[in-house]
């Protein structure tokens, strides 16, 4: 399958080009004529989408190139048929009008006629059935991984946790870059070619190496997408799926958030980063050192300094995008500056919000549970000293891991 | 009024301007309005919800007024009865469908979703949740997230047993009653339709007893995870059927009073008692399927 | 639209009453005629706002960066344009068709229960005005997608309940409307017009009515649990208490998957009355279009998960609905493949109606084949979500059933208002919607293969150019609209223009050509007597 797919596929392609030039070139002539020099300056992004990209991004999977020979091939024969069916339309439109003469004829019904294109799209349909079925049943395989991954969707980020294989035990959050999420709401986004698919923390995979992932999510349905793979699969709360991917090539692929998962779910891309054997190894020993250098005594007392510093960033990451970086919120966002429940001398509740969320008609707020109690406290501590709130109190990492019980 | 006589009755009668489907519409604004916003805690909700509600009850009275005496002023004729017969059969079929609804979520929960949660690959999220139907134990077991207070069925017996009698008598006692009326034995129909309307109201009573031994002795609510969910919204939706029923057995039986309907032409009981059977075979279905099984 | 029915001249049927005046003769309205046209204002209404809703979204679209709107209003937007078109626009109009046109082609003399049928069109008032009025609401409008999946719906405002009791409310419009035109195909027809004599349009509707009653109560069901989830304390859509958000979709999607083609096939039947009307030619295939339809409708029942894909079904469930999705390309294809049958050796001539049905008839097969390849599993995994099915949908049913509903207001105008409407502007109408309505979607298929998610408020700079294409396309097609609306809708309600014959299409065939135009108030009072092909009336 893979062979004759590859090849076939490329004949494909050739045959297309000219005609899929004809229609870029038409399209981008209008495109040009209306498009703002906002974005000029853009380029491809590899591993991501091209300028004014026609069609499925270049495969960097089988099962990806496996798709692509499908889609050309159901183009192919839905195109054939196209213009079968509307040449013989047209014809009749133009030799078969009054206006030329033609006097309209009843035609005999014969069964056979209608039997007839009844049976050959079904043929034709049964045809395009085989070989969807085989890609399908390769698709859904997910034994034998290497790696397993567990990718978690939350509102709005992901969350990985390297499961079983090399690196086990390695887990991060995967977040927007904050500067793209204010240049989205500034409304003259600057020209890069990563906007809104620049993450902190890229997933990092070997090459050659068939990667389970796991989904499931811990708030409302998400999905994790990389469309150079050939993946896309929703990210259920409560309930684990899971698909697979081999990536044949390294470099850098990017993927979106493919399921309305509230507001922003526009603000959540993937960022998969295919390396050598050696560069993942070197990776996951670092990402280990990195991990249990970080690994903070609960117990330590943190100074108001250090956690405020460290709360910056972590406010930055998951907070500004709706309580905005002026914590002044926006429209149904709550305000922080000046809250009671933030500024109040029992943390309590702060930290109850923190951890479970708000879910009433009045106010939503996601649970942020899967930060750490450190980062939680950082952050809190944060809120409590910036803008108008000088309230000099600290939160620390051992009350939030008190709460937490 | 625009009814072309055909001997006695019209053709096919077709009523001239009506204000009732506007008004009724109206009430229902009020009815909607005021029910999404009680919902949420506003209190004119509720007032406007009531308004609604009572605005609408006069309307159909009103209505169904209007065409109990068309019907027995006889404007109605045989093509009228057919139009009936057809539209309370495909009325009757959309509420099966409405029942598909819930059924098919018991189904699911049943034979996919607690499966699944309880299942191997789940463990990474649910890891002490075990796939046990009704999943009533205490502790992290009762729910996926523990979240459910442990909480006992309702069984089979004794309850839902007299249930089940009682609505099966009802449906005997109904067609006597039809018998009674094709044999022009008015007083019969009139007693047996009253009997009828007794074990309806028999079987909320009981119902209702059931519900208030569920949330009393049994700990089992709406809230009780998805067994409680599906338990009280099959068992609820169905007692609201049976009421709406009881309802339109009871106009008929004052109807029958008043002297309506004929021998031969009582498409008005008819509809109510298709009705009747169609809530009974639901409660069959019931039976064996929440309580028994 | 037949505001000009009370100055028609001839008086060819001796039952004629004038209609009632006034307001009353609307809002008490029991009369089929008047019903219909108070249904076709209603949709047309529910575009426009629709429209504007999807204007909003194009503008915000229209460059990369958020300009014109929050993420939040976006989703509201996008979420309120399709729960808007598809139940405040689309169906309520072919139901408009449905009233006008189907008493008078089955020789009935209203429809079978006259006041339910009022009804059916009043409880839409409610809840359109309630769901406009949504965007007022604390929280906004619901912004969950019209599909309105769990558990994203358990976050939204008050909002959401106010859209479920309203949907509740067009559920029980769209029964009774359902039930009411089934028993008067089934019971009203004049003697002599048997199941198998009867108009496409009539057929297909029937079948349509069946589908509604099969579904409505369902898509009641799904959202009555997303209410009890919301505030009873529930767990249907909620795994930690043992329910399945999975599940909420299977049931959202038995609905949703037939109604899609409730929105089609009375499009199939208008389409099938136009085109042999300027084919000068009868319908070719009657019989297999009938059985086509009906094939149409069981299937439509058992592919529904084809809309998820990516939720991770067994394969074997992946499977099935995959074959059981294409296996409906086989009944559409012999709709296709007749018409185009009954044009050929026909004696064609292009005024407006057959122009939109030509036109139809193209680019809606341009979206059955995005459909094909949506239902290909393997590939549907990279389309799901992303604007390729944007692109899809918006094909099947603005160039679907939009243009079908513009095909038969062409086409039975002059019987609605008595007055012919200018062929030029119906022309113009045409060629400037039907260029701008593939600037609009075509692109969108680029940016779907390139994996742009739908929903989605802002997007890659790589994606911008195509997207400003479609957004100005958006604007021309909507200007078109409302071109419609001011030089052809307006005039004709006003009785302006040429006064139209009894018959105005040469080729035309069926009892509404049998009475005057504009149709008298009341019609076939007494049946008519009809002729062997029940086409004509004889006595
Ligand atoms: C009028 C409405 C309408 C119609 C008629 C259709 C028709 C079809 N649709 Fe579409 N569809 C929608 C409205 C409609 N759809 C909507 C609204 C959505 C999105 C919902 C949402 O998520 O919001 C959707 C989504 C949708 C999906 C899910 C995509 C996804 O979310 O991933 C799929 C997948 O299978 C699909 C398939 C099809 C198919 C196979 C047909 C077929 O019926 C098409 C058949 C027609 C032809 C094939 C062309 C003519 C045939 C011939 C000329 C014969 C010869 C042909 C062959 C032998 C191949 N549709
Ligand atoms: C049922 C019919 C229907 C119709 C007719 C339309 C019509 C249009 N739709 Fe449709 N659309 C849907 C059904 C429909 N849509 C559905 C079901 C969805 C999915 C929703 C979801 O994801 O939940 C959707 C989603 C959808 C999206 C994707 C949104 C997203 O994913 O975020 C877009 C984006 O471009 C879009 C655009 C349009 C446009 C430009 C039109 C145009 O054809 C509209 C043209 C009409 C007008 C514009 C009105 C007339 C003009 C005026 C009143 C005056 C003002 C005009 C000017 C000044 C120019 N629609
Ligand atoms: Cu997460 Cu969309
Ligand atoms: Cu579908």
């Amino acid at each position: 399958m893979k062979h004759s797919g590859q090849t076939r596929r490329r004949h494909g392609v050739g045959a297309w080009r000219g005609a899929k030039d004809a229609v870029g070139a038409a399209l981008l002539g209008l495109g040009v004529w209306v498009s703002n020099a906002a974005h000029a300056a853009v380029n491809d992004l590899p591993g991501g989408p091209a300028v004014n990209q026609l069609n499925f991004h270049p495969p960097a999977t089988r099962i990806a190139e496996e798709q692509h020979w499908l889609h050309w091939f159901m183009l192919a024969i839905c195109s054939t048929i196209f213009v079968v069916v509307f040449g013989v339309m047209f014809y009749s439109i133009v030799k078969h009008r009054k206006s030329v003469g033609h006097k309209s004829q009843e035609l005999p019904e014969p069964i056979w006629v209608e039997l007839g294109w009844t049976i050959v799209p079904l043929l034709i349909v049964i045809g395009m059935a085989l070989p969807a079925t085989k890609v399908l049943v390769a698709q859904k395989d997910t034994t034998n991984s290497d790696l397993t991954i567990k990718a978690v969707g939350m509102q709005w980020k992901w969350g990985y946790e390297y499961l079983k294989g090399e690196g086990e035990g390695i887990q991060f959050l995967s977040t927007l870059d904050p500067k793209h999420r204010v240049m989205s709401d500034s409304g003259k986004p600057e020209a890069v070619d990563d906007y809104l698919l620049k993450v902190d923390n890229p997933l990092v995979v070997p090459v050659g190496k068939k990667i389970r992932i796991i989904t499931t999510a811990n708030d409302v349905i998400h999905a994790w997408m990389v469309p150079a793979f050939g993946v896309k699969q929703d990210a259920i709360p409560g309930f684990v799926r899971d698909t697979w991917f081999r990536a044949e090539k390294t470099g850098d692929f990017y993927g979106q958030c493919a399921e309305l998962c509230g507001k922003e779910h526009a603000y959540m891309p993937i960022h998969v980063k295919v390396v050598t054997q050696e560069e993942y190894t070197k990776w996951v020993d670092e990402r280990k050192k990195a991990m249990a250098a970080l690994a903070d005594d609960p117990n330590k007392e943190w100074t108001l300094a250090e956690l405020v510093k460290r709360g910056e960033s972590v406010y930055a990451a998951n907070c500004a995008a709706c309580h905005q970086a002026s914590g002044k919120g926006a429209g149904p966002i709550k305000p922080l500056d000046g809250s009671a429940i933030v500024t109040a001398t029992d943390h309590g509740k702060m930290i109850q919000v923190m951890l479970n969320g708000v879910n009433g008609a009045a106010a939503q707020m996601p649970a942020w549970k899967q930060l750490s109690d450190v980062e939680l406290a950082a952050v809190m501590t944060y809120a409590k000293n910036s803008w108008s709130n000088n309230t000099g109190q600290v939160v620390q990492p051992k009350e939030v891991q008190a709460a937490r019980q | 009024m625009s009814a072309t006589t055909h001997g006695s009755t019209p053709y096919y009668y077709v009523p001239g301007l009506s204000r009732h489907p506007f008004m009724a519409a109206f009430g229902l604004f009020f009815v909607i309005l005021g029910a999404g916003q009680w919902i949420n805690g506003s209190d004119w909700g509720m007032y406007s919800l009531a308004f609604g509600l009572v605005w609408w009850l006069v309307v159909l009275y009103q209505w169904f007024r209007d065409a109990v005496t068309e019907s027995e002023g006889g404007l109605y004729g045989r093509k009228i009865d057919i139009s009936y017969r057809w539209s309370m059969s495909w009325f009757i079929f959309s509420e099966v469908m409405f029942f598909g609804a819930f059924f098919t979520a018991l189904w699911w929960a049943r034979s996919h979703s607690v499966p699944a949660l309880g299942s191997l690959e789940n463990s990474l999220i649910w890891p002490n949740f075990q796939a046990i139907w009704p999943s009533v134990q205490a502790g992290a077991t009762a729910s996926p997230a523990g979240i459910v207070e442990p909480f006992q069925t309702v069984g089979p017996f004794w309850l839902p047993t007299i249930n089940t009698a009682l609505l099966l008598t009802s449906g005997l006692t109904l067609t006597i009653a039809h018998h009674a009326i094709q044999d022009g034995n008015r007083t019969k129909t009139i007693a047996f339709m009253w009997l009828t309307v007794l074990l309806g109201f028999v079987f909320l009573l009981v119902q209702g007893y059931e519900y208030f031994h569920a949330y009393t002795d049994l700990n089992l609510k709406l809230s009780s995870g998805i067994f409680g969910s599906t338990f009280f919204m099959l068992t609820g939706f169905h007692g609201f059927h049976v009421f709406v029923g009881m309802l339109m057995l009871l106009v008929i039986t004052l109807r029958l009073q008043k002297g309506h309907f004929t021998k031969d032409r009582h498409f008005g009981f008819e509809g109510a008692a298709w009705y009747w059977h169609f809530v009974d075979v639901v409660w069959l279905f019931l039976y064996v399927l929440v309580y028994w099984l | 639209m037949s505001a000009v029915l009370d100055h028609h001249g001839a008086h060819a049927h001796d039952h004629e009453h004038h209609a009632p005046a006034g307001w009353r003769r609307w809002v008490f309205a029991t009369n089929h005629k008047d019903i219909g046209t108070l249904y076709l204002l209603f949709s047309f209404t529910m575009l426009m706002i629709g429209g504007v809703l999807a204007l909003g979204i194009r503008a915000e679209l229209f460059q990369p960066g958020l300009q014109l709107v929050n993420p939040e209003l976006f989703n509201q937007l996008t979420t309120m344009h399709g729960i808007i078109m598809v139940f405040g626009a689309i169906m309520p109009a072919f139901v408009g068709f449905a009233n006008w046109m189907l008493p008078l082609q089955i020789g009935a003399s209203d429809m079978a229960f006259a006041r339910m049928n009022n009804f059916s069109f009043w409880l839409m008032i409610p809840a359109a005005i309630i769901l406009v009025a949504s965007f007022f609401m604390p929280g906004g409008a619901p912004a969950a997608g019209w599909t309105l999946y769990a558990p994203l719906t358990l976050q939204m405002g008050p909002s959401m309940d106010a859209a479920i009791f309203a949907m509740h409310i067009l559920g029980a419009s769209s029964i009774m409307g359902s039930i009411n035109i089934i028993v008067t195909i089934l019971n009203m027809r004049a003697p002599g017009m048997t199941l198998m004599k009867m108009p496409m349009f009539a057929w297909t509707w029937l079948i349509t009515a069946y589908l509604l009653i099969a579904v409505m109560p369902v898509l009641a069901g799904a959202i009555t649990m997303t209410l009890t989830d919301r505030h009873f304390g529930t767990s249907f859509f909620n795994p930690a208490g043992g329910g399945d958000p999975i599940m909420y979709q299977h049931i959202f999607w038995f609905f949703g998957h037939p109604e899609v083609y409730i929105m089609i096939l009375p499009a199939f039947g208008i389409i099938s009355q136009v085109v042999p009307a300027f084919a000068r030619k009868k319908l070719f295939g009657y019989t297999s279009m009938v059985y086509a339809t009906g094939s149409i409708a069981i299937l439509s029942f058992i592919v529904w998960a084809h809309h998820m894909f990516t939720t991770g079904m067994p394969v074997t469930g992946q499977l099935f609905f995959m074959y059981a999705t294409m296996l409906i390309a086989v009944p559409t294809g012999v709709k296709i493949f007749n018409w185009v049958a009954t044009m050929w050796k026909g004696s064609l001539t292009f005024e407006t109606p057959m122009l939109w049905a030509v036109g139809f008839i193209f680019v809606f097969t341009m979206g059955g084949f995005t459909g094909l390849m949506l239902s290909m599993a393997p590939i549907d995994i990279n389309f799901q979500d992303t604007y390729y099915v944007v692109a899809h949908f918006h094909y099947v049913l603005v160039a679907g059933s939009l243009f079908a509903m513009f095909a038969g207001a062409y086409y039975w105008l002059p019987k609605w208002t008595g007055v012919m409407y200018s062929e030029t502007r119906g022309k113009i109408h045409f060629w400037w919607s039907m260029i701008s309505f593939n600037v609009t979607f075509f692109p969108m298929h680029f940016l779907g293969l390139a994996g742009m998610p739908r929903r989605y408020a802002d997007y890659p700079m790589q994606f911008a150019d195509f997207n400003a294409i479609a957004s100005v396309g958006a604007f021309a097609f909507g200007l078109a609209q409302v071109y419609f609306f001011l030089a052809v809708i307006l005039p004709a309600m006003r009785g302006q223009g040429e006064k139209a014959p009894q018959k105005p299409w040469e080729g035309a065939e069926g009892l509404e050509w049998e009475v005057p135009s504009p149709a008298p108030h009341h019609t076939f009072e007494t049946p008519p007597k009809l002729d062997a092909t029940a086409t004509r009336i004889v006595g």
